[in-house]
């Protein structure tokens, strides 16, 4: 029988230690990519996640299901994630839209769908790095909502918990920053279509 | 709907997730407006873009460090750790098995023994075996003659020559 979160949170309050080896293997990658995309360097990121399941851990005794634990675990590592770059602590590891990218550290681990030309692969690179940049340039709250939206696919109200704001105020906040982002990135956002229109393939 | 109108719900939309009268005026505005039509088109081909960004993986020793914070905050202690973690124990396990076995030390067999006290002799008799070689060729003891021989058959045959 498949347990939720709030089930596995509860039992880690009554100090079934499983329960959080559960929890920590559930939600690590989804965490580290999330404070990943919003501080954009992967040992700040690893260092927020690690703080986030400590601080999980430590409130524990005093945990009420009174909400998702997502909402919980996500608002937790948005707070810490928006006061790591308010605090300047992690400023030289951001993004600057006229530096190169940050060193290779950063750069996240992926495997091609497919086998590409050296020149394919340095174009898609480019590109990624591109989105990158645009992500990363939008104000924190916006960020934070995009990936959460995007990435986490969370409703509406839940993002909205997360960031301590209206559900109305979160779909305005979710609608400027695609729009800066479409505005930013709209050269690529034709050029897919150019390419597979040149290369012959279909869309 | 004006444009204005259909900004404020567009996401919602394209996300599936506005309510049925929203997404009827909408469909109805889009039909008419190629403005809102080619934005909706591009958010859609963002986020696209956006789901092919790649994705990170936690280093392999994230847990081990989470695990570590937490017993430093007071949580559990390494034996909770170790017990949740089967393989961790089986390699301790194994591990301290192995220390045991290398760190015993070897038993005194009765053959080692016995050739230990040939080694003792050996020692003892060291002035022996240097002068092995003066004792065997030592020819003073050819001249001694046995009791009830004539002493002239005693002698040795080069001296008969005499010198």
């Amino acid at each position: 029988m498949t347990r939720s979160d709030v089930q596995l949170m509860l039992e880690v309050r009554a100090g079934d230690d499983a329960s959080f080896e559960f929890l920590l293997r559930k939600y690590r990658a989804p965490l580290v990519n999330f404070l990943f995309r919003m501080v954009r360097d992967t040992a700040t990121a690893e260092d927020l996640a690690q703080e986030v399941f400590l601080r999980i851990y430590r409130a524990r005794r005093q945990y009420a299901p009174s909400a998702k634990f997502t909402t919980w675990l996500f608002r937790i590592a948005t707070n810490l994630a928006l006061n790591s770059i308010r605090d300047n602590r992690h400023r030289k590891m951001e993004v600057s839209l006229d530096a190169p990218a940050n060193d290779e550290d950063a750069a996240p681990r992926e495997l091609p769908a497919r086998e590409m030309r050296i020149d394919e692969r340095l174009v898609e690179q480019d590109r990624m790095e591109t989105i990158r940049r645009a992500v990363a340039s939008l104000p924190e709250k916006q960020r934070a909502a995009v990936l959460l939206h995007k990435y986490e696919e969370m409703d509406y109200a839940e993002i909205a918990k997360i960031l301590d704001c209206s559900e109305s105020a979160l779909k305005s906040l979710l609608f400027r920053a695609y729009e800066t982002l479409r505005v930013q990135l709209a050269p690529l956002i034709a050029q897919p279509v150019a390419h597979r229109a040149a290369e012959g393939r279909p869309s | 709907m004006k444009c204005e109108d259909v900004s404020k719900d567009l996401i919602a939309y394209l996300d599936r997730r506005s309510n049925s009268a929203d997404r009827v005026e909408i469909e109805h505005h889009l039909l008419t407006c190629a403005g809102c039509r080619a934005r909706a088109a591009e958010f859609r081909a963002l986020w696209g873009m956006l789901d092919a960004m790649p994705a990170v993986e936690p280093s392999l020793g994230f847990d081990a460090r989470v695990r570590q914070r937490v017993a430093a905050a007071g949580g559990r202690g390494w034996r909770g750790w170790v017990l949740l973690q089967p393989r961790l124990a089986f390699a301790l396990a194994i591990l301290l098995g192995a220390s045991v076995w290398m760190a015993k030390p070897p038993s005194a067999q009765p053959g080692d023994m016995a050739s230990g006290a040939r080694s003792f002799e050996a020692i003892r008799d060291l002035n022996v075996l240097e002068n092995y070689d003066v004792l065997t060729k030592f020819d003073a003891l050819s001249e001694l003659v046995p009791a009830g021989l004539p002493q002239a058959s005693a002698q040795p045959a080069d001296d008969s020559g005499g010198s």
